[in-house]
């Protein structure tokens, strides 16, 4: 183990010499320059360019350097890549949960729990940016929480006469109806973007959760109850599968994008759209004046339970431990700015509030959208839960692929099951659990 | 642009009779070929071995512990990996398959004397230049099942609008057609060389003695062009079998996994962090082009020699 390592940093050290990286910026005459590194989404950077101009304004002595990176599974690997060969940006945007647990946090960042602005933040929040290492916390909030789902459009319903369904076979019986009226697809699918297609397993999670506490802990334990293949873990596969038996899904399942069905599910040519609450800010873009025609509600139950709203944490800041002298301390006041009360305000007006946010320090504006409101209620009956990626820091990468295949008919939902827990095994081998 | 004439290389016969004496006195002292040995084994041999190291270990950048051979198990039992693995073969000789008789076809047409002939040269030539992604992402979107042209043009004419990249069962033959269109232009541009450099008497001879146009081509040109028919062989076979950038431009392996082959796989466990699954990958890969060329490419040379 010890000479593969030996071996492996020469090639790095060799690649890297080679390539001349440079750190790039550097401090001179008390002005320092930062860069920090965000994912290409448009509204991702508009924020970002707001957020550092504003900053800049607060802090004429630090000049931050914005960088974008591509977005899912590449995102995920250049910022395994970087920080494995210390070459991150100062500052990150990343997301919490166990996509940062996948990147060794107590090795590779900085631990940011002695700042001001720790002591603000949700249980839930600092669970999610944690290492191993007993009461680091890694990252500081960027956005609101947000949940996942059945997005649906309100106009629709209202027209059908439709009930939000609380068990799944009324869920079934609803898309029945909007299929029989005929020129709305009822259940919109869209694997223009693979990642869109996990939201009947990963959303129903706080439904689990609320039957058996511990499964999380008995998945991560590698315990033979908390499979996939198994009860209740089958259910959201079998959802998957069912909504495409039984013709429930888009004509155009296979090919459209994400953006393109937030458009259809807000102009009322689709109705219902298994997601994740935050994509609600392209529907800003997109159709401005429709975005409060949708609404929320979580993953019917199968056993006629109440149901439970799985909900995600936000992304977060990071910054990694090549951060050092000048540059750590200006990127340490670039994130207390995010957490003081101007970047709260900053991030509620850039990007539309999905959820609570996850810090006292910031405040939800008054005027939320249908979706929040929607959201509130499970809230406020206390049916909620965090989805899995925060309890366990187990996520099999090929789970999106493995549910278009169950989507479009190619396996049943028992074979994708079990083709996803060999993939949670290797998943759990490589983060060397014990236990696999 | 007008007319552009391909230049057409002559392919040289292979084995000549004497090539220069081996045993002739170099000219410079041998401690010039040191900075050549040294790029050479620190880019070249030091990575391949470690390469070796690392598939049988399981590395997340920051350690390696070594499992044996637990990689290359896990590769050949997960049917993922494992269909991968077969769409591999079927990809890289269908695809040489294709562009073999095609660029045959393609090449007899060039050579024979038809209108325009410097024209149709350029335009059989003309994808191969440009970049495969592009080329990717322009037939995605030509082909797109509901918004593209094709199907709409197949939909004004009431024929079936088959989804080409988004059929689970067509994916990979799609992009094989895909790989053709753009790789054919090669093929052809090798096999007219070969065609050219054929003796004219030859097929004077042939056509005093009252051969047909098949009976020419099938005793005179194809077994005098085997070096070329080697070639693209050897080439396209190689491309097919390491094929990535149009797999990944167009479908991105998917949907599901159902046009994933060994390049995709390798690089979508490397993105999922599975480095040492994906090194195990890229040393099957190696292995399998190598265990298939090698022979390949030995009958190949065989047969030129008999001639």
């Amino acid at each position: 183990m010890r000479r593969g390592l030996i071996v492996g940093a020469a090639v790095v050290t060799a690649a890297l010499a080679l390539a001349g990286c440079s750190t790039g910026g550097g401090t001179s005459n008390g002005k320092v320059t930062i860069t920090y590194l965000v994912d290409n989404a448009p509204n991702t950077t508009a924020t970002a360019k707001t957020f550092v101009a504003a900053f800049e304004k607060a802090y004429p002595n630090i000049t931050v350097k914005v960088e974008s990176r591509a977005q899912g599974a590449d995102g995920d690997n250049i910022v395994k890549t970087k920080l494995a060969t210390n070459d991150m940006d100062d500052v990150f945007q990343y997301n919490s949960g166990s996509q940062i647990q996948g990147d060794h946090p107590d090795q590779t960042l900085t631990d940011l729990s002695g700042e001001a602005w720790a002591k603000d933040l949700t249980k839930d929040f600092k669970a999610s940016v944690a290492g191993t290492k007993k009461g680091a916390v890694y990252g500081a909030p960027w956005g609101t929480t947000f949940a996942g789902g059945i997005m649906y459009n309100t106009k629709v319903y209202e027209k059908l006469g439709l009930k939000v369904p609380t068990t799944w076979d009324e869920f079934i019986s609803n898309s029945q109806k909007i299929k029989d009226a005929g020129g709305i697809a009822p259940v919109l699918q869209t694997f223009g973007d693979t990642w869109t297609s996990q939201l009947f397993v990963l959303a129903d999670f706080a439904n689990i959760n609320a039957k058996d506490p511990n499964w999380a802990a008995d998945y991560t334990a590698n315990k033979a109850d908390a499979k996939y293949a198994k009860q209740p873990g089958l259910l959201g596969f079998q959802y998957t599968a069912e909504v495409f038996q039984k013709g429930l899904v888009n004509q155009d399942y296979a090919s459209l994008t994400n953006a393109n069905g937030l458009k259809e599910l807000a102009e009322g040519t689709a109705a219902q759209y298994p997601m994740i609450t935050t994509v609600i800010n392209n529907v800003k873009q997109s159709n401005p004046d429709q975005v409060n025609d949708i609404g929320y509600f979580a993953i019917p139950t199968s056993d006629g339970s109440a149901p439970h709203m799985t909900i995600w944490e936000p992304n977060a800041l990071y910054i990694p431990k090549t951060t050092t002298g000048a540059k750590l301390d200006a990127a340490k006041k670039f994130i207390a700015f995010a957490n003081s009360s101007t970047g709260c305000e900053i991030q509620a007006k850039a990007q539309l509030v999905t959820g609570p946010f996850s810090t006292t320090a910031c405040q939800l504006p008054s005027d939320v959208l249908t979706l929040v409101k929607d959201e509130q209620k499970y809230q406020d009956d206390g049916n909620t839960g965090s989805a899995l990626e925060f309890l366990s820091p187990i996520k099999g990468p090929n789970l999106e692929k493995i549910l278009i295949q169950v989507a479009t008919g190619q396996a049943t939902a028992a074979q994708g099951a079990a083709l996803y827990d060999q993939d949670v095994k290797a998943q759990a081998q490589q983060l060397g659990i014990k236990g696999w | 642009m007008t007319t552009v004439n391909i230049p057409v290389p002559t392919v040289s016969a292979p084995g000549g009779p004497d090539g220069p004496s081996r045993k002739a006195r170099s000219l410079y002292p041998s401690w010039f070929y040191v900075p050549a040995i040294a790029l050479y084994v620190v880019f070249f041999a030091v990575p391949t071995f470690a390469s070796f190291y690392f598939s049988l270990t399981r590395w997340s950048l920051f350690d390696a512990t070594f499992i044996g051979f637990d990689n290359f198990v896990t590769f050949f039992q997960n049917p993922q990996l494992f269909n991968g693995f077969i769409h591999t073969f079927e990809y890289g000789f269908a695809t040489s398959a294709a562009k073999v008789v095609l660029g045959m076809a393609l090449a007899l047409l060039l050579t024979s004397p038809v209108i325009g002939r410097g024209y149709l040269r350029a335009v059989v030539f003309f994808p191969v230049l440009v970049s495969t992604i592009g080329v990717g992402f322009v037939f995605k979107s030509l082909l797109d099942p509901f918004h593209g042209v094709v199907n709409a043009v197949l939909g004004a004419v009431h024929l079936p609008q088959p989804g080409w990249f988004t059929d689970p069962n067509m994916a990979l033959w799609t992009i094989a057609g895909v790989d053709v269109w753009k790789g054919v232009g090669i093929a052809t541009l090798i096999f007219m060389a070969g065609i050219v450099a054929i003796p004219q008497e030859y097929l004077e001879a042939a056509r005093m003695d009252g051969a047909s146009g098949w009976r020419i081509f099938r005793s005179v040109i194809l077994p005098l062009s085997r070096p070329a028919m080697g070639t693209v062989i050897i080439l396209s076979l190689i491309g097919g079998l390491r094929s990535f950038d149009i797999i990944w431009a167009t479908t991105n392996g998917g949907p599901g996994f159902a046009s994933d082959v060994i390049a995709s796989v390798i690089y979508k466990q490397y993105q999922a962090g599975f480095f040492g699954l994906s090194t195990a990958g890229n040393v099957i890969l190696f292995l399998v082009v190598t265990a298939i060329m090698v022979p390949v490419s030995r009958f190949i040379n065989r047969r030129e020699v008999e001639l």
